[in-house]
């Protein structure tokens, strides 16, 4: 039992120091995940406690951005949830055909999967000539990673299927070139897409949306974080414009439930009420 | 001794007769609440739920994500999320990489319901074609918790339960059809010797 407790202060101050250090927050991050990856990185180690990691942190940079790596969200895939893309096919995607100029938010981007199917999307829709992503994530690691696009050739045969299933209207292949292990996605897909550095927990509004996209981010984090990262979500996306959470994340829990409605309430696309409605 | 206060349970390929068996022996009282990674196809749906709330008198559902646990009820991890328990009791979902090739993996649910419940697990790994929970296993074992796991004989397939065994020094191994009254037994049990020390 004291173990438990004496570890709960050492993760507490960890966080803290890495905070103040570096200025990342994870302290309001769920912590059975972050104790969970905490604990995996002890052990590579060969660390014996969570303060002889704090020490080394604290004076070694480059272990710091291991940890950073482990402690970043980082998994993702192309059209994840190929139901998903193809709802925002059927419903969004028309909406959005009203507009002469898009500004699309992809927030918590990762290495860029997800971004890449939306711009896929996006061109098969006729939008992307006159659409500008911003492609957001606090890890420059994997922001790099979804700048250059280029993805291990392994997972291809499931991203096709993916694409096949979402609606997709052309062959996979038209979006990339394979080079042995590795596939490097079509330039004419990045053209519009701004990779860019922007923490959900630290940082704020930077333009007016027509759509956000935040898959598979908020599960990671505490009600107070959801709150404020839906609040920023909020006070960023136009009145009419669309919001899309991942499968097993809502709004509804949140304060801001009463101001969106339901698109496709299974896929979790959520539209933002005109105020003067 | 205090009493368990929350059972786990891993389960793999067969398992979804394996579950049935084990929860049909439960009664709607059931003090504790069940939480089960049963490996599914990731695109499966919520099925698993209705048939398993079928076999049995207890309410069987979908774990949320930030949903509090409540005792009596058993709670599946959704297909393609990994599950975790929080310290205070109440679930959080991952997308993280799968862990031994499973999403949901055993070994994630099993370590963080340590953080949430410490010494007062029971943890119970039946049927499944892999090692997913061994390592879970040991770290319950380690902190004082109580393993049962699925005599592999009588396992559809035996290697979860192989690994089990191996990786630690289980407290149980029992055929399929004796984990329900066994389960049921040792609570009650465990609640009775609670009542006399206090």
């Amino acid at each position: 039992m004291d173990d438990f407790e004496t570890q709960n202060i050492e993760l507490q101050l960890l966080l803290k120091a890495i905070y103040l250090k570096y200025g990342y927050d994870f302290r309001n991050y769920s912590k059975a995940s972050i104790k969970r990856r905490v604990f995996h990185r002890l052990d590579k180690e060969g660390l014996e406690s969570i303060s002889a990691m704090q020490h080394k942190l604290l004076y070694d940079v480059s272990f710091f951005e291991r940890l950073l790596l482990d402690l970043s969200i980082n998994v993702t895939e192309m059209f994840r949830d190929p139901s998903f893309y193809l709802a925002l096919r059927k419903f969004v995607m028309p909406k959005l055909k009203k507009h002469s100029f898009l500004k699309i938010w992809h927030a918590g981007c990762s290495s860029g999967e997800e971004v890449y199917s939306m711009a896929i999307l996006l061109k098969e829709e006729g939008l992307y000539d006159r659409t500008q992503i911003y492609a957001t994530d606090m890890n420059e690691v994997v922001l790099k990673q979804a700048k250059d696009g280029i993805f291990n050739i392994s997972k291809l045969k499931q991203y096709t299927a993916n694409y096949q299933k979402s609606g997709g209207l052309e062959s996979f292949s038209d979006y990339y070139m394979a080079h042995y292990d590795h596939v490097v996605m079509d330039k004419s897909l990045k053209g519009n897409i701004l990779f860019s550095d922007h923490n959900l927990a630290t940082d704020g509004v930077f333009g007016e949306m027509n759509l956000i996209l935040c898959r598979n981010v908020l599960i990671y984090f505490n009600r107070e974080l959801q709150n404020r990262v839906l609040g920023l979500f909020y006070d960023s996306v136009s009145p009419g414009g669309f919001l899309c959470l991942g499968s097993k994340e809502s709004i509804r829990f949140s304060k801001y439930s009463d101001a969106f409605e339901d698109v496709v309430r299974i896929e979790r696309i959520y539209r933002r009420l005109n105020t003067d409605n | 001794m205090n009493p368990f206060e929350a059972v786990v349970i891993g389960s793999s390929a067969g398992g979804i007769k394996a579950l049935s068996m084990v929860l049909a022996a439960l009664p709607r009282e059931f003090p504790l609440p069940i939480i089960i990674v049963q490996h599914l196809h990731p695109h499966s749906d919520s099925y698993l739920a209705h048939i398993l709330g079928s076999k049995c008198e207890l309410n069987v559902k979908q774990a949320d994500e930030k949903e509090t646990i409540n005792k009596g009820v058993v709670y599946l991890a959704p297909p393609n999320y990994h599950l975790l328990i929080e310290e205070d009791r109440s679930f959080s979902l991952s997308i993280d990489k799968p862990v031994t090739y499973a999403r949901p993996s055993v070994d994630v649910l099993f370590e963080t319901a340590i953080y949430a419940y410490q010494d007062k697990l029971i943890a119970i790994i039946l049927t499944g074609a892999n090692n997913d929970g061994s390592q879970g296993v040991k770290k319950i074992k380690q902190i004082g918790g109580y393993i049962i796991v699925q005599d592999p004989a009588t396992a559809e397939a035996d290697a979860m339960p192989k690994a089990a065994i191996a990786a630690s020094k289980v407290d149980s191994i029992l055929p399929i059809e004796q984990i329900g009254p066994y389960l049921l037994h040792l609570v009650n049990r465990s609640i009775r010797l609670y009542r006399q020390c206090h």
